[in-house]
């Protein structure tokens, strides 16, 4: 607690003399504290939080951040509809205003909340995807379209044969053909409509019951188990079996074209030469010139060494702004469904297609974080080189936890709006549902 | 000769089957299975009653009905629609274009039959019911 209090006062520019004044304590007391030789808590504590102008969680348990964010998320979403249903009344406010102390007195009952609450949105956008698929999609349409209109031919013309009882010789024989092929042709659209969804098995819902909401998430899964490395890739390691590889079709297919990348990264990037240069400190654009390829290589090479010794993470979107690829690194955080927060770098580079950058940025949060970033917008490698075919881009963002001599202004950034404590922000969508 | 009906739809055994109902309870019935003049069809041939399917090769049951009910000649019309697809969103768009009744495949042939008498009164030829003509 006491390196809180500290970091979060140098953050500020104030001397421990004038915040143990502000607070009421003599100066040394507070040396004591910030050293962690003295524990506070209750009233002392709120003061200190509020001179440092945070909440008072953000001082005690770190992890908490992230925890209380998500309960804030949980209580803004199915929680609260399930409540009213049963006749309680939940106070938004009021309980937004509690989380922090919820997580911090029982902090395994937060993280169950905080768990089934991602579990929640999870299966909920799985569902969003199947019912999308249901009502969009034209093969399923159509299917259904020629089994209906066959049923109805064969309902209508079976209960003329059973119910007119003085049909002459040509209408009988007329309508028994009629029947005969209506039967072959159901049974055809039948088929072909059980054969649709039996193909369906590996889509998202497969994912679902797997325990992941998408392929994306599936194919996370399988990297983060190795974390982040794949030794496979590796030249000289063909000798090693294929790595095991996601079951379900989707994630498979992003694992695949994952592994390929980084072979090939591999090879242009050779792991000795990366992993001392990464040791020296070296800017990501010399390690692009030294090989001779993309920044956007030299991002991906950067997670992808083994135990990740720069402490990188790197984030890829596309040109509409979903994230395809995320490895955040330590501290930062995501949001894990929805759109995140505009003022990323990462989205910024989208305007300025080729032209790299690099800055320090301040992740709002209880305790706010901040990472050196690094991004380019460059033309996705699908498609490029067709004559005429107008680019495609894709933007990717590395970032790193920023030391402690990076002392730059950091550009103020968020995670995604709705647990943004941020008060005025320009690029704000929608309302935080955190307590302002 | 009875009042006359007219069948928009395009599966040849679903006309079939409507026809030899509708023609023994006395009614003249007509079909036609292109969506992309079928307005022009229902001006020509002015018939009392319309069976309007929505799923027509080149245009959809709902155009066609927006269609009619924008010419003042036709905008009383009693005009049936199927669907294959009974979901509220469709019903509530065949009614927004005016339709006066509104039927789900598969139906029974009683239930058009039903509804037939309602929209357009009882057949005129319903004292003279005949046989269909030979297929």
């Amino acid at each position: 607690m006491g390196g809180r209090i500290r970091a979060r006062r140098a953050d500020l520019g104030v001397t421990q003399a004038a915040l143990a004044a502000e607070v009421g304590i003599s100066a040394p007391y507070l040396n004591l504290i910030e050293h962690e030789r003295r524990r506070i808590g209750g009233r002392l504590l709120v003061a200190l939080a509020r001179a440092l102008k945070v909440e008072p969680s953000a001082l005690t348990e770190g992890a908490e951040a992230g925890l209380v964010a998500e309960l804030g998320a949980a209580l803004n979403g199915t929680s609260l509809d399930a409540g009213a249903e049963r006749g309680g009344r939940v106070d938004i406010e009021l309980e937004a205003a509690r989380a922090a102390d919820f997580a911090a007195r029982f902090p395994g009952w937060a993280e169950l909340v905080a768990t089934q609450h991602r579990r929640i949105r999870s299966l909920e956008q799985a569902i969003e995807a199947l019912s999308d698929r249901l009502t969009h999609d034209p093969r399923l349409a159509a299917a259904l379209h020629e089994v209906l209109s066959t049923v109805t031919a064969i309902r209508s013309t079976a209960s003329i044969l059973a119910e007119t009882g003085d049909l002459d010789r040509d209408w009988l024989d007329r309508f028994h053909r009629n029947l005969n092929e209506d039967g072959a042709r159901l049974a055809a659209s039948a088929q072909a409509l059980v054969a649709y969804l039996d193909g369906e098995g590996a889509g998202p819902e497969g994912a679902a019951a797997a325990g992941a909401a998408s392929p994306q998430e599936a194919f996370e899964a399988w990297l983060e188990a190795r974390g982040g490395f794949l030794a496979e890739a590796e030249p000289g390691a063909e000798s090693l079996p294929d790595p095991q590889l996601p079951d379900e079709g989707e994630a498979r297919v992003l694992a695949e074209s994952h592994l390929a990348q980084a072979r090939r990264d591999a090879l242009a990037m050779p792991l000795a030469d990366m992993l001392s240069l990464v040791e020296a400190g070296a800017e990501p654009g010399e390690m692009a010139r030294r090989f001779g390829v993309s920044l956007v290589a030299v991002f991906r090479r950067l997670v992808g060494l083994p135990g990740n010794p720069g402490g990188y993470g790197l984030v890829i979107c596309d040109a509409a702004g979903a994230i395809t690829f995320r490895r955040p690194p330590e501290g930062f955080q995501m949001p894990r469904l929805g759109a995140a927060c505009p003022l990323w770098p990462l989205f910024q580079a989208l305007s300025r297609p080729m032209q790299p950058w690099s800055g320090v940025i301040e992740q709002a949060s209880r305790l706010p974080h901040r990472f050196r970033a690094w991004t380019l917008a460059e033309p996705a490698a699908a498609g490029a080189g067709d004559p005429g075919a107008a680019p495609v881009f894709v933007a990717a963002m590395l970032l790193r936890p920023a030391r402690g001599d990076e002392t730059a202004a950091a550009a103020p950034v968020g995670t995604t709006c709705r647990v943004c404590p941020r008060p005025t922000c320009a690029a704000r969508r929608e309302a935080s549902v955190l307590p302002g | 000769m009875g009042k006359q009906v007219l069948l928009i739809e395009d599966e040849p055994n679903i006309i079939e089957a409507i026809r030899f109902i509708l023609t023994r309870d006395g009614w003249a019935v007509s079909s036609h299975s292109d969506g992309a003049n079928a307005v022009a069809v229902v001006q020509e041939r002015r018939p009392d009653l319309v069976i309007l399917d929505v799923m027509l090769p080149n245009r959809s049951g709902f155009d066609i009905l927006a269609d009619l009910r924008a010419d003042p000649a036709l905008a009383d019309l009693p005009v049936m629609m199927l669907t294959a697809r009974g979901q509220a969103r469709d019903r509530a768009q065949a009614e927004q274009a005016g339709v006066s009744r509104f039927m789900t495949k598969p139906f029974a042939n009683a239930e058009i039959l039903a509804a037939v008498r309602e929209l357009a009164g009882p057949s005129e030829g319903a004292n003279a019911a005949r046989e269909p003509d030979q297929p």
